[in-house]
């Protein structure tokens, strides 16, 4: 690949979701886009970004039927860049508990589970969470000993900062240290991203929380960028 | 918990408009460019109101939702004589992140299980359209405020919720762009009855309706317009005639502007709010 290409990234596409959002932020900060439920597109793409919303289960129905279960974990293992936004934070997890008990990607060890009466001061709070929150490095609250986001896909972006939220469940890793973000909702801190080798995931829509989601766009494709130059 | 606020841009033809009673439009100016300044200013999500249902057609909503959309990093809602499924997607395709439904899904409820399902719940605003009877009660009004249901406005909040609405936009005609303030009552009743989000819309007219309608109201977004087209259109230098080819453009020559209405930026509303104790978003920008 010559120093004038783009890296290319693979939205799945698997009919869940508003995917022209996440395609409008990755050709905004100069990726080549495409979306696809083809195994081979998905394999032959620098990076690859699992959206959606929805539930759960009809989604990895839907990954099963298209037969990219298997596909999604290959991309995992083999190293490549792997994104997971909203719905697809989750379901890299082991299993959720959306209506029932549904198997997800098994990708990283955790489960996902629902918000359980937020509340705040005397208000309790709606479910879904609808808006935006702050996103914190983890083991913050001043001392000192926050994680940093240097070098991960929030690098840049404050401690603190906004990003929009649309979600009812959250996930539970297993691995703590998988944990790159956290937020608040009431009484409720939980897992905002992940992040662990190749893959970032965030409960969030940066691709829908303005200038500094952008950022995180950026910074995946700056990443892309040195790999495929290393490559060629 | 951070309270949005949306401003939220009535659409007619290729312009910007302002009724009042949702009637009586008025050009205030280009959709993209309110969008484009509200966006850079801090807004926490837009709203598209298409006043005269063209969804398709010369100068449509469609390629208005298409220009935002590329440019706009922040949820984009688009409402306005949406009637299906197929409707949506369109939207949906041309770069809405939300649709917001009246009159369709209060003639076929099931609407709005059907876009939940194919969209997911949190694609599916229900806007409830409310009069107040004589009586104390609230009934839902659809096609603009122009048609009576005979249907008890908090009855259907719950049953939209139920159906899986993802949240419910609540105005009250009566108070729409009055600039008198929010109709306490009916946004509190509503927000108080379903597990949902709630935006107040119609009817602000200073910033401390505003605060009232979160604290009283117990609203989780509020959607603002006059408050904040006035004062862009004030701030903003609208001179160039030209881009008002279309439409009653008397009231802005004459640079008359509701007097009720006290004008706002989004950055003094959320400087007050906060100062109130309202948590909101505030950009680090």
């Amino acid at each position: 690949m010559g120093p004038e290409q783009k890296p290319k990234v693979a939205i799945v596409d698997y009919g869940m979701g508003n995917l022209f959002s996440v395609r409008q932020a990755c050709e905004h900060v100069g990726l080549e886009v495409v979306i696809t439920a083809s195994s081979d597109e998905i394999l032959n793409a620098d990076g690859v970004i699992l959206p959606g919303i929805g539930a759960f289960g009809d989604a990895m129905a839907t990954l099963s039927r298209l037969d990219l279960v298997g596909v999604l974990r290959d991309v995992a293992t083999s190293g490549k860049t792997l994104v997971g936004v909203c719905l697809g934070l989750q379901l890299l997890m082991t299993e959720s508990f959306e209506f029932g008990r549904h198997k997800g990607l098994g990708i990283v060890e955790g489960q996902v589970i629902p918000f359980d009466n937020p509340v705040e001061g005397s208000r309790k709070l709606k479910v879904p969470q609808v808006g935006w929150n702050s996103v914190y490095r983890v083991g913050g609250g001043g001392n000192g000993q926050a994680k940093t986001w240097e070098d991960s896909p929030l690098a840049e972006l404050a401690d603190g900062e906004f990003m929009y939220f649309v979600h009812s469940y959250i996930v539970q890793p297993e691995e703590r240290n998988v944990v790159l973000s956290v937020s608040r909702y009431g009484q409720i801190e939980f897992c905002s991203s992940i992040h662990s080798q190749n893959i970032f995931a965030c409960q969030f829509h940066p691709e829908r929380s303005g200038t500094e989601g952008l950022k995180i766009y950026r910074n995946l494709a700056s990443h892309l960028k040195r790999l495929t130059s290393k490559r060629s | 918990m951070n309270i949005r606020i949306i401003p939220r841009l009535d659409i007619k033809g290729p312009n910007l408009v302002k009724g009042i009673h949702m009637e009586g439009l008025r050009v205030l100016g280009k959709p993209e460019q309110f969008a484009r300044h509200y966006y850079e200013n801090g807004a926490d999500e837009l709203i598209y109101m298409d006043a005269v249902a063209s969804l398709y057609g010369r100068n449509s909503l469609l390629d208005i939702v298409e220009r935002t959309a590329r440019n706009i990093f922040i949820p984009l809602t688009v409402g306005g004589g949406l009637r299906s499924v197929d409707d949506i997607r369109t939207v949906l395709r041309a770069g809405a992140d939300k649709v917001s439904l009246n009159t369709a899904v209060i003639q076929r409820p099931e609407l709005i299980s059907e876009a939940a399902r194919a969209f997911g719940s949190s694609t599916v605003v229900v806007s409830i359209e409310a009069i107040k009877k004589r009586d104390g009660s609230y009934e839902a009004y659809i096609d603009y405020g122009r048609q009576s249901t005979g249907i008890d406005a908090f009855e259907w909040a719950v049953r939209a919720a139920e159906l899986g609405a993802g949240e419910l936009a609540v105005t009250s005609i009566d108070n729409e762009g009055t600039g008198k303030g929010f109709d306490l009552e009916l946004t509190r009743k509503i927000a108080e009855a379903v597990p949902i989000p709630v935006i107040a819309c119609g009817g602000a007219g200073k910033v401390s309706h505003i605060h009232d309608v979160i604290t009283e109201g117990k609203a989780d977004a509020v959607s603002v317009a006059s408050l904040l087209h006035y004062h862009f259109v004030k701030h903003s230098g609208f001179s160039n005639q030209d881009n008002y080819a279309e439409g009653n453009t008397e009231f802005l020559r004459k640079g008359g502007i509701v007097s009720k209405v006290q004008d706002a930026s989004l950055q003094e509303i959320k400087k007050s709010l906060t100062a109130q104790g309202i948590e909101c978003r505030r950009s680090s920008g």
